[in-house]
């Protein structure tokens, strides 16, 4: 199936967004948001705070039921779907605030994320029957080689508790990574990173797009943004205030007037 | 490393009888200790690794035990299917329960899982026909296994240890795989966990039936070691101290719950002695301990003892 | 029968008085502290077994009832003092912990005091009972209905007029907020907790005539409390109260028309119910409707 797919020209998008509305209690947060991501790119989504960019992500993932739209992944309709359903299609996602498993080391955090790719189940877990053995080895060899994409090999039996901040956040990459995703949502992934952590991280998204993971990204950090984006999305108070390429963007006088500013002068 | 603890338990286990032969205290202390630790490992599964609490497990030991008991005295019934059966009601019944108790949080899913464990305890005491009411059932007879009767105070201690071993065994090997990790990780965000394709609430579904198997399958050696039961040994009170056994240990370490129902089963049989004074003083070890160490009596004590270790260090350097 | 169903109401009433004012006890406490106090049955208890000693010791009723009041209340304190605030902030599961030590702890104490007899209390204004149409009604009854009104009425007041009360409710809706508007919030944890085991021990002493009273006289009205707080809505006083009353009115109704030895199942059974299926309670947990 998942070859078939890939097969398709590359006019199909991988993930087509249509009129996407959620609200709160009277507040619009999206306002009929549509978009399409073509599979294979780095899609960045910017826009001040507040504009919706964190419940695009949450209505993405099956956190929020949004009230009318569509969500196309792939040909599949994620609407209404729980979490765990639109993961096992293959998105996943990090979080803004760290979602890190703190009561397991490094790498069980990431063997976490190779659920989706295991079948033990209850019954031969406790048993541990020799096919357990097995499946639990390549689980680690899995995990191990989501670590060193991300440079974190060297700390894989640390409690993730333990690490600082900017490893945290890696590992919460690594164990996204992990679940083989097709597509990857990057919820503001250098929040809180100093600038050499924030250059690593441009190249380790640069990585996976070359491993054919496409990446949906939120973003404030804008010249990580417009370096590392294919495309970009603007939203404005839950709409669409522009779309295009960084060099459209950062030469679109709406957007410059609503958020970009000073910003563009850093760009490539 | 874990085969090694395991070992090492399994010939300290093994050791007792022999060291101490013909000990009542160590047969029996023994088997209660050992019958709690069974309830601690299955309910720490629940409490320590998927980090949900339940105030109402006793309620689960004692379906197994009532479920053996009614069997084997009222339709003669062979002990092990008896046992068996026991096992299917509280699984049956805990995975009913299981998907809208687990949806509450906190304080509200211990209030649920507590008036759970009252509402079966009344049905104990008030269903007088077939659970005899709040005299209990008695003469139960001893487990017999395919031909092998354990009527002996040996033998029990031998069933219930091996029973307890593998306990430990399955807890270890389920804590350490796939579903162990998902379990652990609807403790550490269920958020991260659906995210990754855990189905959170079948994640909890299976870990409360599986504790809930556990504590069964404990009520129903239970029955048949006392040969008597009654609506006393499943109320209130007993499903406390299972979580305090579990807390005691050290949340999210089967070992830890083994050996904290074994020191609250020692503790008990050592308050005795003073008589009225046993539950001041539990209460007040029970406050301490989670106030003064809330990881737990032996995480508790050894960081205790390294701090002493660093200051005698300090002082002789 | 319709008789029948007015002698229900009224033992219904006067019992859910009792679990009203232990729910309200309970939701003080949880606002101020996001602790559920499973001790919270053990100061009904201790109110009632102290007050029965003081009678029996010579002093006059009102005297017992104060004293014994103010001696709960300084439990109270103490519970706070020692076992609450030094674990400001910990899990969940460990607060219950906690508090279900105190409470045997509690229960210990009394258990060494008082032993483990039953302890009758002479009613406040005699036995004889007052006939209403077809039903009976004990004058202890209307003490406990009426002293619990008072009392609730009280409550609300000094949440809604003084000072003192708003500062306390503030703490409830937000600690750190409260603290920078200049309210000490470790007072405020005091008096939450005072409060809410003077309730309690009164109680205790209301009921204490009808029901007699020994050490573990606290386990399932505290238990019950625990319910009415969450069929109200965990942390909204007014909805404890409510879910008290009809806690108890049902208690007494199942008691009438099934069986009395399934009276505690059939409480329970509705809390899970109510849980299950509106598990922020009856009379809901609306931010304006909290006090």
């Amino acid at each position: 199936m998942t070859t078939a797919l890939s097969t398709l020209p590359s006019a199909a998008p991988l993930l087509a967004v249509e009129g996407l509305e959620q609200s709160f209690g009277g507040v619009m947060a999206l306002a009929g948001v549509s978009f399409q991501v073509p599979a294979g790119l780095i899609y960045a989504v910017i826009g001040p705070n507040g504009a919706g960019k964190t419940t695009l992500f949450n209505a993405l993932c099956g956190f929020y039921s949004p009230s009318a739209g569509s969500i196309c992944f792939e040909g599949d309709e994620l609407l209404g779907l729980p979490p765990y359903r639109i993961a096992a299609l293959g998105v996943t996602r990090t979080f803004q605030n760290l979602q890190l498993f703190f009561n397991m080391t490094v790498l069980e955090n990431v063997m976490v994320g190779c659920h989706l790719r295991a079948r033990t189940g209850l019954l031969a877990a406790a048993l541990r029957l020799p096919g357990v053995r097995r499946e639990e080895r390549q689980l680690r060899e899995w995990a191990h080689e989501a670590l060193e994409v991300c440079e974190l090999a060297d700390r894989a039996e640390q409690p993730a508790g333990a690490l600082p901040y900017g490893l945290m956040k890696r590992v919460e990459i690594a164990r996204a990574l992990a679940a083989k995703p097709r597509l990857l949502l990057l919820d503001e992934p250098a929040a809180g990173l100093n600038d050499t952590e924030t250059l690593a991280l441009r190249d380790l998204i640069a990585r996976i797009r070359a491993a054919g993971i496409t990446v949906l990204l939120v973003e404030h950090h804008m010249p990580l943004v417009m370096s590392v984006s294919d495309r970009l999305l603007v939203l404005d108070y839950g709409s669409v205030l522009a779309e295009g390429t960084p060099a459209d963007i950062q030469a679109d006088p709406r957007v410059i007037a609503a958020y970009l500013g000073g910003a563009v002068q850093y760009a490539v | 490393m874990r085969r090694i603890g395991f070992f090492t338990f399994a010939v300290g286990v093994a050791l007792l009888p022999a060291l101490f032969p013909d000990n009542y205290f160590v047969m029996a202390v023994g088997v209660s200790a050992g019958l709690n630790a069974i309830l601690a490992v299955g309910l720490n599964l629940l409490m320590g690794y998927a980090g949900q609490i339940s105030l109402g497990h006793a309620a689960f030991f004692g379906m197994g035990a009532y479920t053996s008991a009614i069997l084997t005295t009222r339709y003669a019934c062979p002990s092990l299917i008896a046992l068996t059966a026991g096992l299917i009601i509280a699984g049956v019944i805990a995975w009913l329960l299981a998907r809208p108790i687990l949806r509450l949080r906190g304080h509200y899913l211990a209030m649920a899982t507590l008036g759970f464990g009252v509402i079966v305890h009344v049905l104990m005491v008030q269903a007088t026909p077939w659970t005899g009411g709040p005299d209990g059932l008695n003469g139960i007879p001893p487990l017999n296994l395919l031909g092998w009767s354990v009527d002996s105070d040996l033998r029990w201690y031998a069933v219930i240890m091996a029973a307890l071993l593998l306990a430990i065994g399955l807890s270890l090997n389920l804590v350490d795989s796939r579903i162990g990790r998902a379990l652990r990780a609807v403790r550490g965000s269920e958020f991260a966990a659906q995210m990754l394709g855990i189905d959170t609430g079948r994640a909890k579904t299976q870990v409360f039936v599986v504790s809930a198997l556990f504590a069964a399958f404990a009520g129903s050696l239970f029955a048949h070691q006392q040969s008597f039961v009654s609506p006393d040994s499943f109320n209130l009170t007993v499903s406390v101290e299972l979580v305090t056994m579990v807390v005691l240990g050290g949340l999210a370490s089967t070992y830890g719950s083994a050996c904290g129902a074994i020191a609250l089963t020692l503790l008990h049989e050592g308050l005795v002695v003073f008589e009225d004074y046993e539950m001041m003083i539990h209460g007040a070890l029970l406050m301490a301990v989670m106030i003064f160490m809330p990881q737990g009596l032996f995480i508790g004590l050894s960081q205790g003892a390294r701090r002493l270790w660093r200051l005698k260090n300090k002082a002789s350097a | 029968m319709p008789e029948q169903l007015f002698q229900f109401l009224v033992t219904g009433i006067t019992v859910g008085s009792l679990y009203a004012l232990v729910g309200l006890g309970f939701a003080i406490i949880y606002n101020a502290s996001d602790v559920v106090n499973f001790a919270q049955g053990e100061f009904v208890m201790l109110g009632a077994m102290t007050a029965i000693a003081l009678l029996s010791a010579g002093l006059p009723l009102p005297l017992a009832a104060i004293v014994a009041t103010l001696l709960t209340v300084l439990v109270g304190l103490l519970l706070e003092r020692f076992a609450i605030e030094p674990t400001v902030g910990a899990p969940v599961v460990t607060t219950i912990i906690i508090t279900i030590g105190a409470a045997i702890f509690l229960r210990g104490i009394a258990l060494l005091l008082w032993g483990k007899d039953f302890h009758p209390m002479p009613a406040f204004s005699g036995d004889r009972p007052i006939h209403l149409g077809g039903a009976t009604l004990l004058p202890q009854s209307l003490w406990v209905m009426g002293v619990t009104l008072l009392l609730v009425v009280l409550v609300r007041l000094f949440f809604n007029r003084t000072l003192l009360g708003k500062a306390l409710l503030a703490c409830s809706f937000n600690r750190a907020a409260a603290q920078l508007v200049g309210i000490n919030v470790r007072v405020m944890l005091r008096l939450a907790y005072g409060l809410s085991a003077g309730l309690g021990a009164l109680a205790g002493i209301l009921i204490a005539p009808i029901t007699f009273s020994s050490y573990e006289a606290g386990i399932m009205l505290g238990l019950k409390g625990f319910s009415a707080a969450i069929v109200g809505g965990i942390g909204n006083p007014m909805g404890a109260v409510a879910g008290g009353l009809l806690l108890g009115v049902l208690e007494a109704l199942g008691a009438g028309f099934i069986s009395s030895g399934y009276k505690d199942a059939i409480a329970f059974l509705f809390v899970l119910m109510v849980l299950f299926f509106e598990p922020t309670g009856l009379f809901g947990h609306k931010v304006a409707d909290r006090v």
